[in-house]
């Protein structure tokens, strides 16, 4: 028998500590932040913002922040629910539209003079049927995620013209200021209606929508149980069943959350263009599954943050509006974006172990001549 | 009163016969190892003990009560355990939170409940260490050898004082020197009073550690001998067919 050596015996001599051996070291929170991709993602976003504040002062203005965190702020919240969904490892192509029968039926029930509090329930309602329906059938029947909110894709944009007889809904009858008021507030106020110095950007509604979705989310990722097991089912979903994860309840509430979260910008961007058309939310998956990638959520499952679906979300608008600052044609953005989204996921790429900078930056300048 | 009583346990999948006519029991503290060749029913048997499929005939007692589980999780709450032989263990997650998968240790009230990770990484050192293994509860599963990975598993059958732990093919895919920690491991745990059940295609790690030894050949029991009053060549003479029965 080969069991001469004792393991037991050779750990009671003191051999060395694992640490020494493998030159792994416990992962501190430095060494995990340089991992995350979003911690890079927010350095890209400082600096371009950095650079885009010095050359250009309008861009700095109050006005054009503003602007901004309205812009992103519904993109990130499409975001959030879109992590949730591929930390699991799946992927919701529906919400785009989503958003275009959410806003027609809370446009719908505003239009028959319904108050804004009965036509905004109905419009994420109608939002949460398709993420239950996008939901039952991937976790309980088990189809795969592509295929089933894809073909809700094509379902919720039909149901959108249907329903609105392909006609642009804007009378919004008795309730329509309160409507705008919801879409178009912002806080805080320059004066004289409010308190804060000309400098400080008004924050709308959506960007606030925003925030609080983030800091919830964040938090159940975090410190909830159902946050672990979100990202065990991404991991290694069999393995998440066989513990005893109730693994198709979560991937379920997955997809609701993802309809909830583009219901919810949805009736946002309803309130600030006061008006509702079967088109709206075109392409919007395409942009928000882009944010996401950028903040540094997984394809594969099993990775992914709040705060990143935030930054990713936010860059892509910094670009944007960069560019259009700097005078760049429009017709350029697309290649703008397409590059931040592979160079972004480039940054986060793990190779043998450690992010692909650090691999880089230990071949250009190897240890001892540091 | 053996822990595990097996009473002509048979499983058919439609018109194929996995198990037929097993029978077989576990003494609390034993160390059994349940051999045979591919597809001859050692999966099946240990799915049928760990909850994953009821069996189609006969009855499995644990403790002297008849248990027919449906899920694995209605297994556990009667401490059996398995080790999966892939581990069924999550990479992204940390050894801490794959010991307590499926189970975290909580505070506060609902809805406020939160996950005490502090507790969970104690809880977790603590079992490494009863364990005698190298594993540190916050590094990622993702960076570890093979061996840390086997303790992970097995740190996550003590959490919850398992009575039987059901171990499949631990040894297949390790180094010869994890092997031995992972031997050491079994000793350890029946050294603790839990039974062991191991199966594995590794005639020499089965004998350095089983005090009995269960082959199968073709969804049936073909010997049930103790570890002294057998030698390799025989049992491989019972997997392969050989030797007919003993």
């Amino acid at each position: 028998m080969q069991l001469d050596i004792k393991p037991a015996a050779v750990a009671e001599t003191g051999h060395a500590a694992i640490g020494e051996v493998t030159g792994l070291k416990e992962q501190g929170l430095w060494a995990r932040l340089i991992a995350a991709q979003a911690f890079w993602v927010t350095i890209a976003l400082t600096l371009l913002y950095a650079y885009m504040a010095y050359q250009e002062p309008a861009f700095r203005s109050a006005a054009n922040l503003s602007n901004m965190t309205r812009n992103f702020a519904p993109f990130a919240i499409m975001a959030l629910g879109m992590t949730v969904v591929i930390i699991t490892g799946g992927i919701d192509l529906s919400i785009g539209s989503v958003v275009g029968l959410v806003v027609i039926v809370a446009g719908l029930f505003l239009t028959w003079h319904y108050p804004w509090y009965i036509a905004f329930p109905m419009g994420l309602m109608a939002g949460l049927v398709c993420g239950a329906i996008n939901g039952y059938l991937i976790a309980y029947v088990g189809m795969s995620s592509f295929v089933v909110t894809l073909g809700m894709l094509s379902i919720a944009r039909s149901l959108a013209v249907v329903f609105s007889g392909n006609q642009m809904l804007y009378q919004f009858g008795p309730d329509a200021p309160i409507v705008k008021a919801i879409g178009q507030a912002k806080w805080p106020l320059h004066a004289p209606a409010g308190w804060a110095p000309d400098w400080m950007p008004e924050l709308s509604s959506h960007f606030w929508a925003m925030v609080l979705m983030a800091l919830l989310l964040g938090y159940a990722l975090n410190y909830k149980p159902i946050g672990r097991h979100l990202y065990s089912i991404g991991g290694n979903e069999q393995a998440a069943r066989l513990t005893g994860v109730p693994v198709d309840l979560i991937k379920f509430l997955a997809y609701v959350f993802s309809a909830f979260c583009t219901s919810v910008a949805a009736l946002l961007l309803l309130g600030y263009q006061g008006s509702a058309i079967n088109a709206m939310g075109q392409s919007y998956e395409l942009r928000v599954i882009a944010g996401t990638i950028i903040g540094g959520t997984v394809l594969a499952g099993g990775y992914g943050t709040a705060f990143g679906a935030v930054v990713g979300s936010a860059l892509l608008e910094v670009i944007r509006n960069a560019l259009l600052m700097a005078g760049v044609d429009s017709n350029w953005q697309g290649a703008f974006v397409g590059s931040f989204i592979i160079l972004a996921v480039l940054l986060g790429m793990q190779s043998g172990g450690k992010p692909l900078i650090k691999a880089w930056i230990d071949q250009i300048l190897p240890k001892r001549q540091r | 009163m053996p822990l595990l009583e097996v009473s002509s346990v048979a499983k058919n999948f439609g018109a194929i016969q996995a198990v037929a006519g097993m029978n077989f029991s576990v003494e609390p503290g034993e160390v059994v190892g349940l051999m045979g060749d591919n597809g001859a029913g050692k999966s099946t048997m240990v799915k049928l003990i760990a909850g994953n499929f009821p069996p189609s005939e006969g009855e499995i007692k644990v403790a002297g009560e008849v248990c027919h589980f449906q899920r694995p999780v209605e297994a556990r709450a009667k401490g059996i355990e398995v080790v999966y032989q892939d581990l069924a263990l999550a990479d992204n997650l940390t050894a801490a939170e794959n010991v307590f998968l499926g189970r975290e240790i909580r505070k506060g009230t609902w809805p406020f409940d939160t996950l005490d990770k502090q507790a969970m990484i104690d809880r977790s050192a603590d079992l490494f260490a009863e364990l005698k293994s190298e594993t540190r509860p916050r590094d990622l599963v993702k960076k570890m050898s093979g061996g840390q990975r086997q303790a992970v598993a097995i740190a996550r059958t003590r959490l919850s004082n398992a009575k039987l732990v059901l171990m499949d093919e631990p040894t297949a895919a390790i180094s010869v020197r994890q092997v031995a920690e992972v031997l050491e491991l079994i000793r350890r745990m029946r050294a603790q009073g839990v039974a062991v059940m191991l199966i594995s295609h590794r005639m020499p790690d089965v004998f350095a550690v089983s005090d009995r030894i269960i082959v199968m050949r073709r969804g049936s029991k073909v010997a049930d001998k103790h570890t002294s009053k057998t030698s390799p060549e025989e049992i491989t003479g019972l997997i392969t067919g050989a030797i007919r029965a003993a």
